[in-house]
């Protein structure tokens, strides 16, 4: 596995305020990424950096082994489908998706017009007119048919039903496995696509919080119901993320493998086990004090 | 989403424990062809290197074997393999937490065993 985008102590600030601080990592070829984080932490400016639509302050950004700004060469390869794209006032959907064909290498016209189906977009209307789902699914039509080498989409569904959003999914799942590429999905609905995700990066205030394999992270954190006095008890030195009490009942959710061990000795003391998903790990990381938080990254 | 997954495991544990299943019930007989990891992703809408990973599981225990250029195969004495491996997990998973309820709402050992004659007899 190579990695396509490396990106070295990133900093971008916007007068004294910091919105991306130091921030490090790589993505490797063909896999699916995850960019989670709360509202303003700092995922789309990253996103603007690597895709060259705005400067760094300081650090390094590798883009296919290449800087991105000016080059033609990384850029062709790119596809970023932002949240808010703006289209020209005249523009149709069709006529979005002949530009788009003009601007990505790899677009395949049969795709689009298949997935512009499944949506059931409307190619004659003015793009102006579409409601704001119709205008998220028009970016993830122009963002699956690029079969750009790496396709970011940025919250790509808002305004999307539930249903649309599962043809979304099986749609990328699809096409990944016919056509792997490399895709970053920045977004805060965790539950529903944690599991399309190989990796997760986690940024928190401009910091890089996580950066670990999803099947990792869900053994990262287990939580513990039972007695409030037996709960206290079996969670002594231990690092307990959040705790909450209801009564006599406490439940506390902590940080570390649920190991046979660690089970056992609940068991023992007649404490119930119960699994932390990906959304709840991600809540209780980034709803903390900042202190905490930069022990786990480490 | 898929409504066979669900948060209490990891997700290629599940995976795995499908395809076990599948083979026990004889759904998968032994030197049949398991679907494709891509397969596999599409319809659990999971990550499709998560479902490599609930087929590696497999494979690591000799359940599965790989023909080169062909795909993922059930193998020989795997159905066997898979019933003993579960006997053995079933003391640990259904008789013991059934007797740790049973003290709990004070049912006693002769109750229980009477429950589960009963219990038999009706299957």
């Amino acid at each position: 596995m190579s990695a396509i985008v490396k990106v070295t102590n990133l900093t971008k600030t916007y007068g004294g305020t910091a919105a991306v601080q130091g921030v490090s990592f790589e993505l490797e070829e063909n896999k699916i990424y995850g960019l989670l984080g709360r509202n303003g932490a700092g995922k789309t400016t990253i996103m603007h950096m690597l895709t060259a639509q705005q400067f760094a302050s300081s650090g390094d950004i590798a883009v296919f082994g290449e800087a991105p700004f000016e080059n033609e060469s990384v850029l062709s390869r790119l596809c970023f489908i932002k949240e808010s794209q703006k289209y020209p006032p005249m523009f149709t959907v069709k006529d979005v998706l002949e530009v788009s064909a003009m601007l990505h290498p790899n677009w395949d016209a049969a795709y689009a017009a298949d997935l512009a189906g499944a949506f059931g977009l409307p190619m004659k209307r003015k793009v102006q007119k579409l409601s704001r789902g119709m205008l998220s699914a028009v970016g993830v039509v122009v963002g699956l048919a690029s079969r750009a080498p790496l396709t970011i989409f940025d919250e790509p569904y808002l305004g999307l039903d539930a249903v649309a959003r599962s043809i979304f999914y099986d749609r990328l799942l699809e096409d990944y496995a016919e056509h792997p590429r490399t895709v970053i999905l920045s977004t805060h609905l965790i539950d529903e696509v944690s599991r399309l995700l190989e990796h997760v990066l986690l940024i928190d205030q401009g910091k890089l919080l996580l950066d670990q394999d999803v099947e990792r992270l869900s053994g990262m954190a287990y939580s513990v119901v039972g007695s409030a006095a037996k709960l206290d008890a079996f969670v002594a030195g231990k690092k307990v993320l959040a705790r909450e009490t209801m009564g006599a009942i406490a439940s506390a959710t902590v940080m570390g493998e649920a190991g046979a061990q660690v089970r056992r000795e609940a068991a023992e003391r007649g404490l119930e086990f119960a699994p932390v998903s990906l959304q709840q790990l991600i809540v209780h990381l980034t709803g903390g004090k900042l202190g905490e938080k930069e022990a786990i990254s480490s | 989403m898929s409504f066979l997954i669900d948060d209490s495991r990891p997700i290629f544990v599940q995976i795995a424990e499908r395809i076990e299943n599948d083979i026990i019930e004889g759904a998968l007989p032994e030197e049949s062809q398991v679907p494709s990891t891509n397969q596999f992703a599409a319809f659990y809408q999971i990550n499709p290197a998560t479902a490599a990973k609930g087929v590696n599981l497999l494979t690591e225990q000799g359940i599965l074997y790989k023909k080169r250029g062909i795909g993922m195969f059930v193998a020989a004495g795997a159905k066997a393999s898979l019933v003993e491996k579960r006997k053995e997990q079933f003391f640990e998973q259904y008789v013991v937490t059934m007797m740790r309820e049973a003290e709990k709402i004070g049912i006693t050992q002769d109750q229980l065993a009477d429950m589960v004659r009963k219990g038999g007899s009706k299957s």
